[in-house]
């Protein structure tokens, strides 16, 4: 029985290449691992080297050749009762069965895969659904089929006024008391009671192996938050600002957010990544970044940056108890203001959770739908009063949730308003605000009654000199600016 | 199922089962200190899992210049010895973690030829569905946790598995493998700081195969000893050979001893040597083909291994051919079934992005 050696492929891109040398003649026996050939493509000369074990009978193709297609056969070798089925030769089968699944799924071979494998089988698969989703829009599969509701609170539930921070706070305490998995690590989390207290009186109540101060190292417990994940624990990971996580990026998205995309659904990495996003006061370019727009870009992550306290604990909670890794932008400048949160203590305030990818309307209007998230809603609610005052009714949307965006939302009060003003503290460009537009545009064009406009921070790293940075962020005046603006006023 | 190839010779397959049992370190101190001649069911073991090792990279060498595997395809042909002597020593709920030189892992972790070839091959039986490739598999039951492609990356994720079990106090140790390159990035010095501030158990395992793709040891490190990176960190480190699967057994049983008993990290330099280029693109220009060929015929880890046994006697030359035709049966069948299994359904490109919550 003879084997035919084949030109092989030596890189992804090679197409074909020159026969450069044999090593071997008629008649030599070759064993594994041994040179018989030498190929020269434009980027390189490599040695071919044997896989199977027999004697040459008969070379195929002369020294020299130039443009020897990849596959060709280029040797006979006389197997020494060789069992691979792979080495027969027959090169154009192998083409037309690695190219159609169909044909393969012929073979005996192949139908026990089926059987086997929870993938399903193409035969049985409409092509119609096929083509659905891949002209689907985004990540549909996330989009919940249940239309997403907030919780409801039973009649006379007790409201309690807490900051944001305490909101925060409150969440990952009542998480970890339910949840011997949850755990929280970070720089200054526990002796020093959290850097801006998020974590205040936690390493008293849950002790050192849950609450767990890091050394300076962003990317090194960042990775390491996310193989206890892949171990199933479900790690709450701060970090200091957004900022520092630019260390870690790497490890959030190559090794968090597509973990189980790339393991086929074997590998679940259940992680919080939280901490201040976007501009403080005062603390320049590198410390003043919003990074919304970078992690809501990522498949596989769930990014989420809540405004008020009840949307802070809630959202919190659920992004614990989510399986998937997600991102929880806060802000720095709310953590000290107050909201109403239902009271701990009492009925609906008890496991107060805020489902993940549902926008909430904030204020109704019927004039200009004005989109905002974090710190940016209470911009947008005091421009709407603003707005008022000049007869303007604007309906404000806090999306809470990045992705999956609920544009669902967004989308219907745009086809009441007609107009559509989207505000984020980050860089216009390619941003939460972009993305939002079109959106409209995709899902709402007939209904605009004006270009949909965006506001959003400066296109320059953020400057330090007060007035400066004032310029460089967005404000009410710009907001009111932008909706005169698209209502043609 | 993972094991279903293992379990056609029953001889091997108990050995596997007895090497891989609590009481294995006690026997490789008892042969350290020379007291017995080494058992030759566990010899033959390592002799065919190395060679399954073998094979299976020569196949998907050829696989890959068929155009049937894409990519970037790393084979682990020359350091065979590593992963199937420090598998002799793991325990049921070790886990292992490496890099994109993974396929030999694999194999040694026990997971199925088949299901390995066809995710090289990109189909829907493959290990990761056809969605990872050769550079990210995972198999949770074998404690394989990848198969990851960021150099390096796969070092604070191996702290974090060990973090896991010092969070469970399960007793289970954390096998992190590395290679030359991949010690020079800063994650896995945050990653050692850790280990040893946490006293975590974890076995770093650095598999210096002398080149970091193109670039050798000594023009990338300034300290090229790498068992003592670890010094920084009070990390213990040793240099071991290899290219000696019984060294690397030993070794590796004393590391994960030292991890296992709360004495925190420790580090293993291997010293080996790939055969191959980096990857199936690289013509391993950077080194001459004598010193290729010097490595094969003085320090080749299989030949190395049945000198060794043919110096005791255990090869019955009839036992070996069989040995040898079963593996090549196996890879022979990996390589059809690889070949001939259907791709993915096209409804799969938008299942596992996420969990249901």
């Amino acid at each position: 029985m003879s084997i035919e050696v084949l030109m092989p492929a030596l890189s992804p891109t090679m197409e074909e290449g020159t026969l450069s040398k044999w090593n071997v003649k008629v008649g030599d026996a070759v064993k594994s691992g041994d040179v018989i050939a030498e190929i020269e493509t434009d980027k390189a000369t490599m040695e071919v080297e044997a896989v199977d074990e027999g004697v040459i009978e008969a070379l195929l193709v002369a020294a020299g050749t130039e443009g020897v297609k990849v596959n060709t056969a280029i040797a006979k070798l006389s197997g020494e009762g060789e069992t691979s089925e792979t080495n027969k030769g027959d090169t154009s089968g192998d083409k037309s069965e690695t190219g159609d699944t169909k044909s393969a799924a012929q073979t005996p071979v192949a139908k026990s895969v089926i059987a086997q494998s929870s993938a399903g089988d193409p035969e049985k698969q409409p092509p119609e659904t096929v083509k659905t989703i891949s002209e689907g829009e985004g990540p549909a599969p996330v989009t919940p089929r249940q239309p997403l509701v907030d919780p409801e609170l039973p009649e006379g539930t007790k409201l309690v006024k807490i900051s944001v921070r305490d909101a925060l706070r409150d969440a990952i305490a009542e998480e970890m008391r339910r949840d011997d998995k949850v755990f929280l690590m970070g720089e200054e989390v526990a002796q020093y009671q959290g850097a801006y207290k998020v974590s205040r009186e936690l390493l008293q109540e849950f002790g050192e192996r849950r609450v767990v101060d890091t050394p300076i190292t962003e990317y090194g417990f960042a990775g390491l938050g996310v193989g206890a994940a892949f171990a199933g624990l479900k790690p709450i990971v701060e970090f200091m600002t957004f900022n520092f996580a630019m260390q870690a990026i790497d490890a959030i998205i190559n090794s968090a957010a597509k973990q189980r995309y790339m393991s086929g659904g074997q590998i679940a990495c259940s992680i919080v990544f939280r901490g201040p996003n976007g501009a403080a006061a005062r603390v320049g370019a590198q410390h003043s970044q919003d990074y919304s727009a970078w992690y809501a870009a990522v498949p596989g992550l769930k990014v989420i940056a809540p405004y008020d306290a009840a949307d802070a604990k809630g959202l919190l909670k659920a992004a614990i108890r989510d399986p998937n890794p997600v991102v929880f932008l806060e802000n720095e400048m709310l953590y000290g203001h107050e909201f109403d949160v239902p009271d701990p203590s009492g009925p609906g305030g008890d496991d107060w959770v805020v489902p993940i990818g549902k926008a909430k309307v904030r204020r109704e209007g019927r004039d200009v739908t004005i989109t905002a998230h974090s710190r940016m809603v209470g911009f947008a609610l005091e421009a709407a009063e603003k707005l008022a005052a000049d007869g303007i009714e604007a309906e404000v949307i806090d999306l809470r949730t990045l992705r999956p965006l609920d544009h669902e939302t967004i989308v219907a009060s745009v086809k009441k308003t007609n107009r559509l003003v989207s505000v984020e503290e980050g860089w216009g460009a390619f941003g939460v605000g972009a993305e939002v537009c079109q959106r409209v545009v995709e899902h709402a064009f007939d209904y605009l009654d004006a270009p949909p406009t965006r506001v959003h921070g400066e296109d320059v790293p953020m400057p330090y000199a007060a007035n400066l940075e004032a310029l460089a962020l967005p404000s009410v005046d710009k907001i009111v600016t932008a909706v005169k603006a698209v209502c043609y006023k | 199922m993972a094991r279903a190839a293992r379990t056609k010779t029953p001889s091997v397959s108990d050995a596997k089962t007895s090497a891989a049992s609590p009481s294995r370190p006690a026997k490789a101190g008892a042969r350290r200190s020379g007291a017995n001649a080494p058992d030759k069911a566990e010899l033959l073991t390592y002799y065919r899992d190395m060679l399954l090792i073998r094979r299976f990279e020569e196949r998907a060498g050829q696989l890959y210049g068929m155009g049937l595997i894409g990519g970037f395809c790393h084979l682990y042909i020359g350091q065979e010895a590593i992963a199937v002597g420090m598998e002799s020593i793991k325990r049921k709920g070790d886990q292992i973690v490496t890099g994109y030189r993974d396929h030999g892992h694999m194999l040694a972790a026990g997971m199925d030829p088949k299901s390995v070839m066809a995710e090289l091959t990109g189909r829907a039986a493959g290990a990761a569905h056809g969605k990872g490739g050769s550079m990210h598999m995972f198999d949770v039951q074998a404690g394989f946790y990848g198969g990851h492609g960021i150099v390096g990356a796969q070092v604070p994720i191996g702290a974090g598995l060990a973090f896991a079990n010092w969070y469970r106090q399960n007793g289970g140790v954390s096998f992190t493998y590395f290679g030359d390159g991949a010690a020079n990035q800063g994650q896995v010095y945050e990653a050692f700081n850790m280990a040893q501030l946490w006293k975590l158990p974890v076995v770093f395992v650095i598999e210096n195969n002398q080149y970091a793709m193109g670039t050798s040891v000594e023009r990338a490190s300034a300290e090229t000893h790498l068992s003592r990176r670890g010094a920084s960190f009070d990390i213990p480190g040793e240099q071991v050979d290899g290219m000696d699967v019984m060294a690397v057994a030993e070794a590796g049983a004393r590391a994960a001893e030292h991890a296992r008993s709360g004495k925190g990290p420790f580090i293993l330099e291997m010293k080996t040597y790939r055969y191959r280029g980096h990857s199936m693109s690289d013509p391993a220009k950077y080194r001459t083909r004598e010193e290729v060929d010097q490595v094969r015929k003085t320090r080749d880890p299989i030949d190395h291994l049945r000198e060794k046994m043919e110096a005791l006697g255990y090869t019955d030359e009839a036992a070996m051919k069989a040995l040898d035709t079963e593996v090549k049966k196996i890879v022979a069948d990996a390589a059809e079934f690889a070949r001939t299994a259907p791709e993915p359904d096209p409804s799969e490109l938008y299942t596992d992005v996420y969990a249901e919550a």
